[in-house]
Parts: structure tokens; sequence; C-alpha cells
């Protein structure tokens, strides 16, 4: 019994030790990664404050370009409510009768382009221009009513994009009762062309920063492998390899993209919170439903990742640049 | 274990601090490196940790030529050799015990491991009691144990001191001796560079003496 016990511990041990060996290396392995990530997250808390400020400065860094980025969102959400806006005055010829005024009328109607069309005939319009500008008296000295009739035409949403109302104009053009064809969204398509120049800009401003953020971020970890010479040189003696001694560096450049993503998100949430009630305030005056958003969940992943990355990147930039200068003699 | 053959080293800036360095150290052979201060044992040490190249001739460490080994591999090759320094080389914002686990970490041994190794490590050196001491509260033999520990606790089959007992007094240097002698007496290749010639005598090992660069003397050539 006894001998049958021993026999099967024996066969139990010649089984899994290395079986256990491996389970214990690998844990090891990542005790050790843990404990250099959450080792180098200690040595940074060590120096809180210039801790902060490299922090606060990579995250005003990535803040600027991200914030830029959620202001342009913002236009683009409220410049798209815009485009229904979009209407085309069609501006008659004066000698066009009421009854052939009218089959214009709903031969627009009809149109699947079309969402809406308002008439204003002449009478109307000139009851509308008396009251409204106070010149009543000067027209009635003309012995004649010189405003045409007008049909607005406001195109269905799918074609109040600048060039689709631009195509309809066109057609509006070739009817012969039409005077002036005048489509009522130059100002919009600027408006279109600045947002393009702007959002180029933030990008480039982007990707200045985000050199910016390496640049810091190198010099920073530049200065921590100085500090830590001494420490690196006896590493070396004792047989530390180069990846032993890049690991810690490498882990704060992870933190400090992390943080400073995390500052950048704050910043943002901050400035977001600031301006969402005035914002909402100046919506009600224009009785729209808008109102001011934040980064959205992706945008907050692709902000820290972009941090992280940076942070990596200055890090491992400065470590390969430094660490072979340090060598024991 | 350690042979040089017909090694040269010259310095950048023309010194030749070794020439024609022949000798071969046995494995579990003890011996002495003295000579003069400036007659190069710093330097022939220095070669075999890969801490400088030699110019000229071989330098072959349990086997391997040491002209072969890559910058890559130099970490590897330096695990297998304990150096002790007459200056310690300490860190001083970690623990004794922290400071003598650095190679056994380096070389990812798990926390058991760690613990059991650096225990016995520390008991050798008689250290036990301090392993959660600061080093800058010992005193220099104290501080120079930790590094003898350091040294010795992945077990690697070779240790070099560097002037070990330099700054310290004759009864606490003749204490430090005894320890080297005992990791002798358990196999490992010991090389120890001083210029204590009295101590050196009273132990009794093989001695290279260095003369401007040159082996000019070796009591025991094997
Ligand atoms: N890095 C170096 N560059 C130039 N000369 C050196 C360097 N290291 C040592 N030397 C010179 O080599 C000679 C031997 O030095 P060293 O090996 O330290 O001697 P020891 O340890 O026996 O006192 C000395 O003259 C020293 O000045
Ligand atoms: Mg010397």
């Amino acid at each position: 019994m006894a001998k049958q016990q021993r026999e099967a511990g024996r066969v139990r041990d010649s089984v899994s030790p290395s079986d256990r060996a491996i389970r214990t290396r690998v844990r090891t392995y990542l005790l050790r990664h843990a404990q250099v990530f959450f080792g180098s997250l200690g040595r940074l808390s060590k120096t809180p404050f210039s801790t902060f400020m490299t922090t606060m400065v990579i995250g005003i860094a990535l803040a600027l370009p991200a914030g830029l980025h959620v202001l342009l969102q913002n236009v683009q959400q409220l410049s798209g409510g815009l485009d229904s806006a979009t209407q085309i005055s069609l501006f008659l010829k004066t000698d066009t009768s009421e009854p052939r005024t009218q089959e214009i009328v709903k031969r627009l109607r009809k149109m699947s382009e079309v969402r809406q069309v308002d008439y204003v005939s002449r009478q109307q319009a000139l009851e509308e221009f008396t009251r409204l500008s106070g010149f009543g008296d000067a027209l009635k000295a003309l012995d004649q009513n010189p405003l045409p009739s007008v049909i607005v035409v406001t195109p269905a949403l799918r074609h109040a994009t600048p060039d689709a109302a631009e195509r309809l104009l066109a057609r509006f053009k070739l009817f012969k009762e039409v005077d002036l064809a005048q489509l009522d969204m130059q100002w919009i398509q600027r408006l279109y062309a600045i947002m393009d120049i702007v959002q180029r800009g933030v990008q480039i401003l982007g990707v200045i920063l985000g050199l910016g953020v390496v640049l810091v971020l190198g010099n920073t970890i530049r200065l921590a492998i100085q500090n830590r010479r001494d420490e690196i040189i006896i590493i070396k003696l004792i047989g530390g390899t180069d990846a032993f001694i890049r690991r810690p560096f490498l882990y704060s450049g992870f933190w400090y993209g992390f943080f400073g993503s995390l500052i950048a998100f704050l910043l943002i949430s901050l400035a977001v919170n600031a301006l969402s009630e005035p914002v909402a305030g100046l919506a009600l005056l224009y009785r729209s439903q808008f109102s001011l958003s934040g980064l959205n969940a992706t945008e907050v992943v692709l902000l820290g990742g972009t941090g992280i990355l940076l942070g990596l990147l200055g890090s491992w930039l400065a470590v390969g640049r430094h660490l072979r200068d340090i060598e024991p003699t | 274990m350690i042979r040089f053959s017909n090694v040269n080293k010259r310095y950048t800036g023309g010194y030749d601090a070794l020439v024609g360095v022949n000798f071969h150290l046995a494995p579990g052979e003890m011996a002495f490196l003295t000579g003069h201060s400036g007659a190069g044992k710093s330097t022939l040490l220095k070669l075999i940790a890969l801490l400088e190249r030699a110019s000229r001739g071989q330098v072959v460490i349990n086997g391997q030529n040491l002209d072969k080994v890559s910058r890559r591999r130099i970490p590897y090759i330096r695990r297998n050799i304990g150096i002790i320094f007459q200056d310690h080389r300490l860190l001083f914002d970690r623990t004794v015990f922290d400071n003598v686990a650095l190679p056994l970490i380096i070389s990812g041994f798990s926390s058991n491991e760690v613990g059991r190794r650096v225990r016995a490590a520390l008991d050798k050196v008689n250290l036990l009691r301090k392993e959660k001491s600061y080093p800058v509260m010992l005193s220099g033999g104290e501080q120079q144990r930790v590094g003898i520990a350091r040294a010795i606790v992945n077990k690697p089959p070779i240790l070099l001191a560097d002037e070990p007992t330099g700054n310290l007094d004759p009864e606490l240097s003749e204490e430090i001796m005894k320890l080297f002698e005992q990791f002798n007496q358990v196999g490992v290749t010991v090389l120890i560079a001083s210029h204590d010639l009295a101590l050196i005598s009273q132990m009794g090992h093989r001695v290279l003496t260095l003369t401007k660069g040159k082996l000019t003397q070796d009591s025991g050539a094997s």
C-alpha cells in the first residue's frame, strides 16, 4: 500500500515537474512584468511635480487637436441641419399669367426632389414689401407693381446638399417662365469649404503636436536614464540584457501616454461641459434641438491609444539612443 | 576555465596595459593576481568580464572564445561570472535583500527560488539579519559582503574580485579572503586581484604577478 503510494507519487513527480516548471516560468515572467509595470508607475509617483508637469504638457498637446476635432464634429452636425434651410427662389417673368403660374407650382409640387413649394404672388409680394420696408408710399407712386411673383422651392433633404441643389437649380433655370433662379446656400457652400480647410489644419496640428509629445517624452525618458545611470551600469555588470534594462523606461512611456490622454480627455470634457449650457440656450433661441456632443466611446479609445502609442514611441526612441552609451567600465 | 593566449590590450590613446599575457586557470583553481598599481590587474579582469576586449590574442572562458561573443550575448556570459568590486557597486535605494536578489531577477528565477537563494547567500556571508537594511546603514566590511553575496547568489562557476579588501582593515580582509576560499572549496574558480602581498603569501595559493602589463611571475603554472 505504502509502496503503491510511493510509486504513484514518483509517477506524478516524473510527469509534472517539466509541466510545473513551465507554468512557474510563465507565472514568474508575467509577475516580473507586472512588477516592473507598476514599479515604473510607483517611480513616477515619487516625483509627483515633474511627473505632473510632463503629463500636463502631453495632455494639453493631445487635447488641442482632439478638442478641435470635437468642435469640428459639432459644427458639421450643425451644418448638416442647415441643409434643410436650402431654398431656391424662382423669380417669374412679370408677364406670366396667374393660371400658368399655378400650373408651374403644381408641377413643382409633384417633383420627388422637392419637399415644399411656397408661392408668393405679385400682390402678396407688394403687401409684404410695404409692410416690411415702410416704402409702401413710394411704390404707390408707381402706376404698376414692379415686383415679380416668386416661387420658393425647398428641396427634399436628399437633394439639399450643395451639389444636388446646384443640379436642381440648373433645371429650374431652363423653365422659360423663370426670369431668375437663385440658390440660397452659397454661404453653406463656403462653410463646407472652410470646414474642409479647418479639418486639414486640425490634422496637420495633430501631427505636429504628436511629434511634440514624442520629443517631450523622449527628453523626459533621457533624463530618467541619466538619473539611473549607476543602476543601469550595475545591471549590465551582473548580466542584465538590454531588454531588461529597457523595460521600466518603456513602461514609464506607457504611463505618461496613458495619463496624458486621461488629462486630455478631462480637459475636453470640462470644455464641452462649460460650453454646453450656453450652446443649448442659443439653440433654443433658434428653436433647434442641437446640443453640444463630446467624445464618443470610439474617440476616447482612439485618444487613449494614440497617447499610449506616442508615449511608447518617445521612450523607445530615447532608450534606443541613450542606453547604448552607458556601458560599465 | 580561464585561458589567456598571447593577450595584448592597448587602450585608445596607445597605452599597452597588457603585453603577451599567457596563463591558464583550471576549473576549481584559486589564484591571486598581483602587481603594482597600474600594472594591468584590473584590465586583465575586465577582459574576462567582457568589460574590455583584447586587442590581440585570445581569452577563452569555460570553452568560449570571447572574441566570438557578440554584444547581444555579453549579458549571458556575465551571468556565469560573479564580479566583486573594491567600491562594492551596490544600489543604495534598495535593501540588502533586493541588491542580492538582482542577478536572480535578471535571470528570471521565481519568487520562491529568489527568496531561498538570497537567504542562503546572505547566510554564507553572515548577513542574514541585515536583509531589510539599506547599504548606507552598513559598515564597509558589511557592504563588501553584500557585494560578495550578490556575486555568488546565482552560483556562477567563476568568481572575480578586484581589490576586494582595498578599504578594509587586516582582520576584515582576512575574513573576506577566507570567504573566497570557502567558495573555492565547493568548486568555484576564483581569481582575486590584490596588492596585499602579506595576506596573499599567508593564504598560500597560486600567485600571478603583473609588471607593467607583462606576466612576470607565476607561482604555479599549470
Ligand atoms: N580606459 C582606459 N583608457 C586608457 N588607459 C587606461 C584605461 N584603463 C586603464 N588604463 C591604463 O592602463 C594601465 C593599467 O591599468 P589597470 O588595469 O587599472 O591597473 P591596476 O588595476 O593594476 O592598477 C594604467 O596605466 C591605466 O592608466
Ligand atoms: Mg585596479
